[in-house]
């Protein structure tokens, strides 16, 4: 499956990744030797054969709904590069 | 002291020879005068350490002391640590000072060890050479013009140059075997599950585990012991029994069934890394094991199954790090999309903007079935051919990496450098566990036997890894950097 400089930028654009024009370029050589080296997988027959998820083929557990964290916010406030009145100071993204 | 091993340093601790504040202090200083030339750590904690080795030395003399009270060692840069930098070798984490500590550093700070600073690591655990850290490159002190290996290099370089008796490690595909293969020390990736992943900054969740180094088999044993166990906080940790690790040491090998695969060793493999491979199994002989081919038929793609999962599932853990809730943030963003997008492309590093790439990309609309559902059958078949193969045999045994170290800067090419990790990837697909144990030169690079398990078999590991170096030096062997450096 031969990969596209859009590909690149769409994959940029879901993950939130500013990539200059030269990065993108870059990005397309990387990537498509990676997924040549990748596109070994299709010459494997895998019919019937269930995805493996979890390496030990558990289920993955949840835990019961229920709070169990303390607040915890002048401890977290305290790594944070601004905060004022107990209240996280962000820049200012929307006019 | 540096020329002692945990085990032998545990011992003379509890006899009285130095206290713990005596040891840590001499580890402070080798750090001190030889860091320079290693690179091997991002923080070193002295105040905190020294404190925490008062402690120690306080709770010794009440005669409370566990086995590895008082002993210092270090911490991969993954692992959160309260009130100390917790980078992950990355920009992106270059002011994180972590508010938790992880449960690796909660058992660890339980039996009374001593941190004495946290290494220097691939960005994110991103790689196998230790190349791609903020931070700069790690050097191997057996060459100092060759990569440690990756992603635990700090902790393996460490470790080799008598920095500190032991460090953590993670591995998602090699990343604690390779590098004690490349360095020379002794490196066990438990099986998954086995050790709580709470507060390890997360690469690949379905992958990532954490492990001791250190200078042998019995050491490990000791940190292992410690570290293991169930964790409600994390609910891929197994609620599983933990045995004696130390008192497995002992079980005599007549009779254990060894499997070398034949895939382990063929094209790509350094004629010289499989002769001192061989010369290893040999000495398994010796000791009354038998030995037999096996094949593992679908190892040649557990590299391309690996470079699906493993961006994948790091693309949607590092989607967290946005310049809001964490990591470094853009100066004078001019809307939310501009701050998301350049915090994101001024924090990560190349090869981490590489992998959120590949994942983002092959798990997005038109691609998931044919890269990652296809990867997660082939994985499948990766983990059932090691249980086929542990149908037959107790243990596998092969090289830990195809090549001695290399030299730093040598591979250009991300494809290659992947290749890098042809035999510890499929252990991280499967879960397994496996230990690299120094089983030879090539040069004055060390050379790393890789013996593997089936799940929750590490007593087994082991116990074959310490009877091997019972009958062997290997692992006592010192780089001469260790010396210079004193």
């Amino acid at each position: 499956m031969a990969l596209e400089e859009s590909h690149v930028r769409r994959a940029a654009h879901l993950a939130r990744l500013a990539v200059s024009d030269d990065q993108a370029s870059g990005f397309v050589d990387d990537l498509s030797r990676i997924l040549d080296m990748v596109d070994q997988l299709q010459s494997i027959d895998t019919e019937g054969v269930l995805p493996l998820s979890h390496p030990l083929d558990a289920t993955q557990r949840l835990r019961a709904d229920e709070v169990t964290e303390t607040n915890q916010r002048d401890t977290f406030q305290r790594c944070a590069p601004a905060v004022e009145n107990g209240l996280y100071l962000v820049p200012r993204v929307v006019e | 002291m540096y020329e002692k091993t945990l085990t032998q340093l545990a011992a003379a601790l509890k006899k009285g020879e130095f206290s713990s504040r005596e040891l840590t202090s001499h580890y402070l200083q080798r750090i001190e005068k030889a860091d320079s030339k290693l690179n091997s750590f991002i923080s070193v904690t002295a105040e905190q350490a020294l404190a925490q080795a008062d402690a120690a030395d306080s709770t010794r003399a009440a005669g409370k002391a566990g086995t590895l009270t008082g002993i210092p060692l270090a911490l991969k840069d993954i692992f959160c640590t309260r009130d100390v930098k917790t980078s992950c070798g990355s920009k992106m984490l270059d002011n994180f000072i972590a508010p938790y500590n992880a449960t690796v550093v909660e058992k660890l700070n339980a039996a009374g060890t001593v941190s004495v600073g946290k290494t220097n690591m691939d960005e994110f655990a991103m790689g196998s050479s230790n190349e791609n850290s903020f931070y700069g490159p790690v050097k191997n002190p057996w060459d100092l013009t060759a990569v440690p290996g990756g992603s635990s290099g700090g902790s393996a370089a460490a470790v080799a140059a008598g920095l500190v008796p032991a460090a953590m490690g993670t591995d998602t595909g090699g990343s604690i075997r390779q590098p004690a293969a490349f360095c020379g020390i002794t490196g066990l990736k438990p099986t998954y599950g086995r050790v709580s992943r709470y507060g390890i900054i997360a690469y690949a969740s379905s992958l990532d585990q954490a492990g001791p180094m250190a200078r042998s088999a019995e050491d490990c044993a000791h940190l292992l012991g410690v570290i293991a166990g169930h964790d409600g906080r994390d609910s891929t940790s197994v609620a599983r029994g933990v045995p004696d690790y130390v008192e497995g040491l002992n079980a005599p090998l007549s009779g254990l069934k060894i499997g070398l695969p034949k895939e382990y060793f063929g094209d790509g493999l350094d004629p010289a890394v499989e002769k001192a491979v061989r010369e290893a199994v040999s000495v398994y002989e010796s000791l009354g094991a038998t030995v037999r081919d096996v094949s593992l038929p679908h190892t040649h793609y557990a590299i391309p199954a690996y470079y699906v999962i493993a961006p994948a599932e790091a693309s949607s853990n590092l989607s967290r790090y946005d310049g809001v809730r964490f990591g470094h943030r853009c100066e004078n963003p001019s809307d939310l999309t501009d701050l998301y997008t350049r915090s994101r492309a001024e924090g990560f590093g190349e090869e981490v903007k590489r992998r959120i790439l590949i994942g983002t990309h092959t798990l997005s609309e038109g691609f998931f079935d044919a890269y990652y559902t296809k990867a997660q059958k082939v994985r499948r078949l990766i983990r059932q051919d090691f249980l086929d193969a542990f149908e037959d045999v107790d243990v596998l045994m092969g090289p830990a990496s195809p090549t001695p170290a290399f030299d730093l800067g040598a591979k250009k090419d991300p494809v290659s450098m992947y290749l890098q990790d042809i035999y510890t990837i499929a252990v991280n697909l499967a879960g397994i566990p496996g230990i690299s144990v120094p089983a030879g030169f090539v040069g004055k690079r060390p050379v790393g036997l890789q013996i593997l398990g089936t799940h929750f078999a590490e007593a087994q590991l082991l116990n074959v890894a310490h009877q091997f170096q019972q009958a062997t030096d290997w692992h006592l062997q010192r780089p001469a950097f260790a010396e210079e450096n004193a």
